[in-house]
């Protein structure tokens, strides 16, 4: 669907899709203008029963070193180490929704907020962005897809300093990133092939994370002309090429 | 593109006026430094921007005008605004409007398509970002990546975006100098206006500063002179002083004082904040060793360690004579070479014997010396603390004895076992070509090479255990020691004003910015707040980290196990590149 004229109030939109370990995302779309996007991802919130299930788990342990040492320090240690764990858990590895703001000719902005609040905000450039694709990599027996945008690298003018992924907690599938991200930009996107980017250093099997790349052996250069690859580069650089219109 | 107008939030409520500032065309964006009220006269304001230009380098001009009007029929207000873009012309020229008591904006942004002044005009579309005008102007970008030496000259030049935005800020503060009080021909709205900022107290330290560190510089002068005199030079002296790490530290902090208390103006604001880092840090120590004098001092703790010295030496001469009676025997069960056995366990015997009539001797003075040790504690708690481990040092020398011994004895026979190792088979070590090439032996030769062997090799096990227990031990103090290593270089390099002004005025390191979208109404333009993004800890500490003394082990784990089977001596640590003996 294109995008409402100015005169309109902020568009918002929400629809629910599963990333690949089953758990349900929300995505949510606003749009302020036609030059500021905002994409908003809500991550599956933690479940009762895996905190039930831990919490057990420790606490049985700690019974049973109780029984053989007869210390009742064990006890009040085992609590004490349960409740801040579940702090730290909280505060720093459980992300609760990623925000994706574009705004056109200044950059783009992702901000992650974690459960307990805090928020963790980088923003990219526009003039740093050089273009914005998507990437496949091995995640120990499946294939995963996830956005990426590349960075542009200060020394070489054709080389690529950085690849940043978007949305670094939750990993959705490949059809939902073609039908929501994508096609909320540019209309006519039909298409898409896999395995555009070949990228080395993704394929030990952890999460995608931000991996500093040498320009030279990045296979990210321009794709060869070669029927869908060169299809997909163009039509997978959407978020940009729109806004980026001089 | 679309135009970006930065604006600073303490205009917001300003009376209409004029809207001064700079613009940046290859971002096409508009940075607004302050408003210029009415009634003013152009000429005096043309020759203010000029002075500003001349002054800060920085191209400011007039972008446009400002309108807070009360209500919408304000129809004159607008006219006379529209007539100020002839006057002074700029491409394009803005027009911010903002209706008293209500959060909606509009903007515009006229150009002129030809040079004639009846050309059409078209009209660009805005984006408003509000911004802390005080909280950009002192901040500090850190920017993520290192650039390469031959780009950081021109990075000025070709600043990127938002790091324009920043410049612009920093740079224009003559502007800011004149506030509402001043009886100026031109009357200003910025952040500055309602009074230019100020402390007594910061104020009151930078007169003071100047005769304080000139004082400062000249007795530190004269410490750095009298230690570098000729009295000290001989050489067991001076070998004396490269081993302590009290020396270490203290040449260290006469250094890092030398630098804070110098005349000279610091080059940047890196310089700045290592002569604030440093400055704190020598005070921190300052007051913690100061804090343990106290603490030594009150229930008169120097006796009780005095006396508690001389029974824990004791102590661990007894335990080595019991650990080498066991050696003597049949440690764990294993069977040693009698003889061998003997005269190496009543060589050390006697040795820690030496040692203990050594301390006894020196047990009378032992709580003076520790008194006037005690009193350096004031000079720092890194001080104490490398005294400490000369201290440890000092009471261990025998175990270190023990270990270069036992290390040597067991080097030999490892040198001498493989060589005759080689003489077993027919081989030879070429020194010329460094290989091992193959050789004919004579018939005695071959027979006493044998011999040796076997001899060595049976000797083996009573060196090798002797040699395993010393260098534990070695390893043990060395351990202690490279803890309190680890903490004196802590405190050292901790950059502690750094993290105080991270923690209490995050703006001050920004790592970036942030933007937020305020609430949008519908045909009015966007309007976006930047807030400025701190630096995280883990960086604060990595990009200001003062350098220490470098007492850091050099070897890979690797290397180390290398060296220990091999029986080579391991020096833990060197400092600054001084051979250890």
């Amino acid at each position: 669907m294109a995008g409402p004229g100015a005169g309109e109030q902020a568009m918002e939109d929400e629809r629910s899709f599963s990333d690949i370990c089953g758990g349900r995302l929300a995505l949510h779309r606003r749009y302020y203008s036609p030059y500021c996007l905002e994409f908003c991802l809500s991550c599956p919130r933690i479940s009762l029963r895996s905190l039930t299930a831990v919490t057990c788990t420790v606490w049985l342990a700690a019974y049973g070193l109780f029984t053989l040492c007869e210390n009742s320090m064990i006890l009040s240690a085992a609590i004490f180490i349960t409740l801040l764990g579940l702090l730290g858990y909280l505060h720093f590895v459980k992300i609760d929704h990623e925000t994706l703001l574009i705004i056109d000719s200044l950059g783009i902005q992702m901000t992650s907020s974690y459960a307990s609040g805090k928020e963790s905000t980088t923003f990219i450039e526009m003039g740093k962005v050089k273009d914005v694709i998507i990437n496949e990599a091995i995640y120990m027996q499946k294939v995963i897809y996830y956005l990426c945008i590349l960075l542009k690298d200060p020394v070489e003018p054709h080389g690529i300093s950085q690849v940043v992924p978007i949305f670094q907690a939750d990993i959705m599938k490949f059809r939902q990133i073609k039908n929501c991200l994508l096609s909320s930009c540019f209309p006519h996107f039909t298409g898409w092939a896999v395995g555009l980017v070949r990228d080395h250093s993704q394929q030990s099997p952890v999460r995608p994370e931000l991996a500093p790349l040498q320009a030279h052996t990045c296979a990210v250069q321009l794709p060869r002309v070669v029927g869908e690859r060169a299809r997909l580069h163009m039509d997978a650089a959407p978020l940009i090429r729109l806004l980026h219109s001089p | 593109m679309v135009l970006k107008a930065f604006f600073p939030t303490c205009c917001t409520s300003a009376d209409s006026g004029l809207l001064v500032g700079r613009w940046v065309p290859e971002q096409s964006s508009a940075v607004v430094l302050a408003v210029v009220h009415f009634p003013f006269i152009p000429v005096q304001v043309k020759e203010l921007l000029a002075q500003v230009q001349q002054a800060s380098q920085v191209s400011v001009a007039v972008l446009g005008t400002w309108c807070h009007r009360r209500q919408e029929t304000e129809e004159s207000l607008g006219h006379f605004l529209e007539g100020l873009g002839a006057l002074f012309s700029h491409e394009p020229w803005l027009q911010l409007c903002r209706e008293r008591g209500s959060k909606s904006w509009s903007c515009k942004a006229t150009r002129r398509q030809g040079p004639a002044p009846l050309a059409p005009v078209c009209e660009d579309q805005v984006m408003l970002v509000f911004y802390d005008q005080r909280k950009v102007l002192l901040s500090r970008l850190h920017p993520p990546a290192a650039l390469p030496e031959r780009q950081a000259g021109d990075a000025t030049a070709s600043a990127g975006g938002l790091a324009a935005v920043f410049d612009t800020v920093a740079r224009s503060e003559v502007l800011f100098q004149s506030d509402r009080f001043d009886e100026g021909p031109v009357r200003l709205t910025h952040w500055q206006s309602e009074g230019v900022e100020a402390s007594i107290l910061v104020e009151l330290a930078k007169r003071a500063a100047g005769p304080i560190c000139l004082l400062l510089a000249c007795l530190l002068s004269l410490i750095s002179a009298a230690s570098a005199c000729r009295v000290l030079r001989p050489w067991p002296l001076s070998f004396i002083w490269s081993k302590l790490s009290t020396c270490e530290q203290l040449r260290h902090r006469l250094d890092q004082l030398t630098l804070v208390v110098s005349t000279h103006r610091a080059g940047g604001p890196t310089q700045l904040m290592r002569k604030a880092n440093t400055l704190v840090s020598v005070l921190l120590d300052m007051a913690l060793g100061l804090l343990l004098l106290s603490w030594l001092h009150r229930k008169d703790r120097f006796a009780q360690l005095a006396e508690a010295l001389v029974p824990v030496a004791d102590r661990v001469a007894e335990e080595l004579q019991h650990l080498l009676q066991w050696l003597m025997g049949a440690p764990a069960g294993l069977k040693m070479n009698r003889a061998l056995d003997q005269v190496l366990g009543r060589f050390f015997l006697y040795h820690i014997h030496l040692w203990i009539s050594y301390i006894h001797l020196m047990s009378p003075f032992i709580e003076h010396i520790l008194w006037h040790l005690g009193l350096s504690a004031c000079l720092g708690l890194t001080v104490a603390l490398s005294i400490l481990s000369d201290i440890v040092s000092l009471l261990t020398f025998h175990i270190y004895c023990f270990y270069v011994y036992g290390a040597r004895l067991y080097c030999l026979k490892i040198h001498g076992l493989s060589s005759l190792w080689r003489l077993f088979r027919g081989k030879k070590w070429n020194v010329l070509r460094q290989r091992v090439d193959s050789c004919s032996y004579d018939l005695d030769q071959l027979f006493i090479g044998t011999l040796l062997f076997t001899i060595l090799i049976f000797l083996l096990p009573t060196t090798a255990l002797y040699y395993l227990v010393f260098t534990l031990l070695r390893l043990l103090v060395v351990t202690v020691q490279g803890l309190v290593h680890l903490l004196v270089d802590l405190i050292n390099s901790l950059p502690l004003y750094s993290l105080g002004l991270r923690l209490c005025r995050p703006y001050r390191l920004a790592a970036g910015v942030k933007f937020r979208v305020l609430e949008r109404e519908a045909g009015r333009p966007l309007r976006l707040l930047m807030q400025i993004n701190p630096l995280p800890f883990g960086h604060v500490v990595r990009i200001y980290r003062l350098p220490s003394c470098g007492c850091h082990p050099k070897h890979s784990w690797g290397s180390l196990c290398r060296k220990l089977f091999f029986g080579e001596l391991i020096y833990p640590w060197r400092q600054r590149g001084d051979k250890q003996d």
